[in-house]
């Protein structure tokens, strides 16, 4: 791949005090890869996840996104640049129906959510893609229930399906299996592998099948650094992950 | 210092240790309970209406700056006990608009038992003479009040910062959960703080008796500047009650005699800006 | 939703019947109620759809009112009458909003209180304003040519435009817009990371609601021919958000009930008991204790937003 990354972090610091989060990471991800991130709990990948969304300011360092800089930008302005992101603990819409929790997130591109008169029912592209999203994550059954009667696995899904609704270049997954049993887990890998590679996925996670089944290549963070970079069998054979990372499950 | 102008500051001294003793409760109670009670102006209006029932039946000013302000902190404790705990756990909105209502029934019946017309209270007879200060003419109850105010900022220092007592409020205004978790029974501190702010506020009130007299709607005027105090100061910050009081009773005073036209307009502007660019104020502590 | 559409044709039927039927009194406090529950609702918009609790929407009640009194008394004229009225709000709405949106929470309730009083003290210490005392003598302004001096003809004109701005409200509540609102207050922080400008949705909404606000100010000026710096205070904002939590926040309509229920207390039980202010503060004292749905919340067995 000679083109230029789509994601690159260059030398991202962020200090909590005297602690560094994030200690000096440069990262790049090409367009179309699937990168996961692991490392232990404490690592700072969530921090990382973070500063790349804009919801944290680096103490230092850049981050490029699809060759502009976003060092700085608020939230809602990378977001607008194709970024996704679901997270960890499950932010949804809890007193709306999941069909309208997806809409909303495809219709955040902004157009025609300005407009104070008129029906939600005439713009029919953001409901077409909440359908389709649905769809992809397996809620097409439960479209009219409210988020917050959902079964947790359920949420677990709508929580991908509310970044994947707004048709980013490059989606950031934190833990998306978190929690799940491993019916749902497969369920969620099987979904995630059959993304279309226009949709670029930099994904955090503990369970190693979920990762062996998707990276194409695995980035291990420790203490805030990166450790080592490479595909996933090149990082499980390293003794060092072994030690700092499997070793202390 | 010309006379005029010494004379002035004394005055806003005087104001200022008035709101103070207003404030201070009402920012443990902000600190402590995130609960913006908008009806402390009206312990206030309690104070001075109970202190003039006292002086009335007894003739003792004295014995009204004791039995009043225990009087409202009684009535502060039932209050919170029986409106507020159940609001706890329901957002701070439920507790503005609550104590909204208060101040409604508070100021009818004080009306109802004292009638709608101004009730003035007679200054304790060892301060009826005003005093030369360096050229400046002063009543003499106002440098009690300003002496008194002190006493009290100093007395109530030392209770929150030295006794035990202090040190579980000041946990409690930090972190409530946490002092929880360490067996404190923060309900049962939390009623205390609340008897302890209306008190406070209780006891401003008779001692503004003989400078503002006693009138139903007199709670929700004061709110304001307590509110501003509270705002300017920090919230949950006995420092920051002290010196915001201290601040706004000279802005207000002086904005009086050399800004009539927009006088009122200033402390508000004090206030926005505090808010916009410092939010925590000048002593409070920072905010997520 | 037919049901919604005819219940609305009936209680607009009613009110302009009501005139054929009633007194003077009886006439002036359902006119008194027309124009605080719009004032309400435009509140509720901000409350109970964009989850923005303003303890300062007074602000704009009383620009719209000042405004009125103003000009009409120079220049009498529909456009005059509630056009310029509105557009003095919305200004007004555009720069305290700019200011209060930054901040959330109790300091949002703070703010717009600091902001609408010092408007108070603008209008209670300034001479050309009328200081403590207000403006009085304001004329009615002639509409479609036709005065609406009498009862009958201001009661016609009032309810075509409090009707119509209800109107407009629920069907904001209904568009696209209305529904970003929605998923402001549900979870404002997603919905900034999905990429909305939630701030500049948040100021839309606070201007639109100011402007409404505005507009009843305006009506109230015409109502009473006069105004006074009691349209400032944080008091009266304290009415609007009583109104708001009785009828019911997010209900829209439930502003109107409020607003019936405030005002018919306040004439009603003082004609009987001189302490009709301890009955209203224990009612709501109760209401928000025990039935904080409001009246239709309670009515519906549901609390706060409807799905």
């Amino acid at each position: 791949m000679s083109a230029a990354p789509l994601l690159a972090l260059e030398r991202l610091t962020r200090a909590f005090g005297a602690l560094n989060a994030v200690n000096g990471v440069s990262l790049s991800v090409a367009a179309r890869e699937r990168r996961v991130i692991i490392g232990p709990n404490g690592a700072g990948k969530t921090t990382l996840f973070n500063l790349i969304t804009g919801h944290l300011a680096p103490t230092t360092g850049r981050i490029v996104l699809g060759g502009v800089p976003v060092t700085g930008l608020p939230p809602h302005a990378i977001a607008r640049r194709g970024l996704a992101r679901s997270f960890q603990r499950n932010s949804l819409f809890p007193r709306l129906p999941v069909l309208e929790n997806l809409r909303l997130a495809a219709a955040a591109d902004g157009v025609g959510s300005w407009r104070l008169l008129g029906r939600v029912e005439r713009l029919p592209a953001p409901l077409a893609r909440a359908r389709e999203t649905a769809e992809a994550v397996g809620l097409a059954e439960r479209l009219d229930v409210l988020a917050g009667a959902l079964s947790y696995g359920e949420q677990r899904q709508l929580e991908v399906g509310l970044a994947l609704a707004t048709r980013p270049r490059l989606l950031l997954l934190d833990e998306p299996t978190a929690g799940m049993s491993p019916e749902e887990t497969a369920r969620m890998t099987r979904m995630l592998e059959g993304l279309p590679r226009e949709i670029t996925l930099l994904i955090i996670e503990h369970d190693m099948d979920v990762v062996a089944s998707l990276a194409d290549r695995v980035t291990v963070l420790h203490y805030g650094e990166v450790l080592t970079e490479g595909s996933f069998a090149h990082v499980k054979a390293d003794p060092r992950v072994y030690e700092v990372y499997l070793g202390s499950a | 210092m010309p006379a005029d102008l010494f004379a002035q500051v004394l005055n806003g001294l005087a104001y200022g240790f008035l709101l103070f003793l207003l404030s201070v409760g009402l920012t443990l109670i902000f600190g402590m309970l995130d609960v913006v009670n908008l009806a402390h102006g009206s312990y206030y209006m309690l104070g001075a209406y109970a202190g003039l029932t006292v002086i009335a039946f007894a003739g003792n000013f004295w014995l009204a700056l004791l039995v009043a302000p225990l009087a409202v902190a009684v009535v502060g404790a039932a209050v919170e006990r029986s409106c507020l705990r159940p609001l706890y756990r329901r957002g701070p909105l439920d507790q503005v608009l609550l104590t909204f209502g208060l101040i409604y029934v508070f100021e009818d019946v004080v009306k109802g038992i004292w009638g709608g017309r101004i009730r003035s209270i007679p200054t304790p007879d060892v301060f009826a003479s005003s005093v030369n200060l360096w050229g400046a003419v002063i009543p003499s109850y106002r440098l009690f009040v300003i002496a008194f105010g002190l006493a009290m900022a100093v007395a109530l220092w030392l209770l929150i910062e030295r006794t035990r007592l202090g040190a579980i409020i000041r946990a409690g205004v930090f972190d409530a959960e946490m002092s929880a978790g360490m067996g404190i029974n923060v309900s049962r501190v939390f009623t205390l703080v609340f008897a302890l702010g209306a008190g406070l506020a209780g006891l401003s009130g008779v001692i503004a008796g003989p400078i503002q007299s006693a009138y139903p709607p007199m709670g929700a005027s004061i709110l304001i500047p307590a509110l501003i105090v509270v705002v300017v100061g920090g919230l949950g910050s006995l420092k920051g009650s002290l010196a915001g009081s201290l601040v706004i009773g000279q802005a207000e005073t002086f904005g009086k005699v050399w800004l009539p036209g927009a006088s009122m307009v200033i402390i508000y502007v004090v206030m926005a800006l505090i808010l916009l660019f410092r939010p925590q104020g000048l002593f409070g502590r920072a905010l997520k | 939703m037919r049901a919604r559409v005819a219940l609305f044709a009936l209680v607009v039927a009613a009110v302009a019947a009501f005139p054929l039927e009633a007194g003077p009194y009886p006439v002036k406090l359902l006119q008194e109620i027309l124009i605080f529950g719009i004032f309400a609702m435009s509140l509720d918009l901000l409350m109970g759809y964009a989850g923005m609790v303003s303890f300062g929407h007074s602000a704009f009640f009383g620009i719209g009112a000042y405004t009125a009194a103003l000009i009409l008394v120079k220049w009498p004229g529909l456009t005059t009458a509630l056009l310029v009225p509105a557009a003095a709000a919305a200004l007004g709405a555009l720069v305290i909003g700019f200011f209060s949106i930054r901040v959330s929470g109790v300091y949002f309730i703070m703010l717009t209180l600091a902001f609408s009083q010092m408007f108070h003290a603008v209008a209670f210490q300034n001479a050309f304003l009328g200081a403590e005392d207000g403006l009085v003598g304001v004329p009615r302004p002639d509409v479609l040519g036709l005065s609406i001096g009498t009862l009958g003809r201001f009661h016609a004109y009032l309810l075509v435009i409090v009707a119509l701005l209800a109107l407009f409200l629920w069907r904001v509540t209904r568009s696209p817009f209305g529904h970003v609102l929605r998923g402001i207050h549900e979870n404002e922080a997603r919905m900034q990371a999905l990429g909305y400008p939630v701030s500049r949705y948040k100021l839309a909404a606070f201007v639109l609601a100011g402007t409404v606000a505005g507009i009843a100010g305006a009506l109230y000026t015409q109502f009473q021919g006069s105004v006074s710096p009691d349209a400032f205070l944080w008091t009266t904002s304290g009415q609007a958000l009583l109104m708001v939590i009785i009828g019911g926040t997010g209900t829209l309509g439930g502003a109107f009930l409020g607003a019936a229920a405030f005002i018919l207390l306040q004439s009603i039980v003082s004609s009987y008991t001189e302490r009709w202010m301890l009955i209203l503060g224990l009612t709501f004292v109760l209401l928000v204790l025990f039935a904080p749905g409001g009246i239709v919340g309670t009515l519906r067995g549901r609390v706060g937003l409807r799905a």
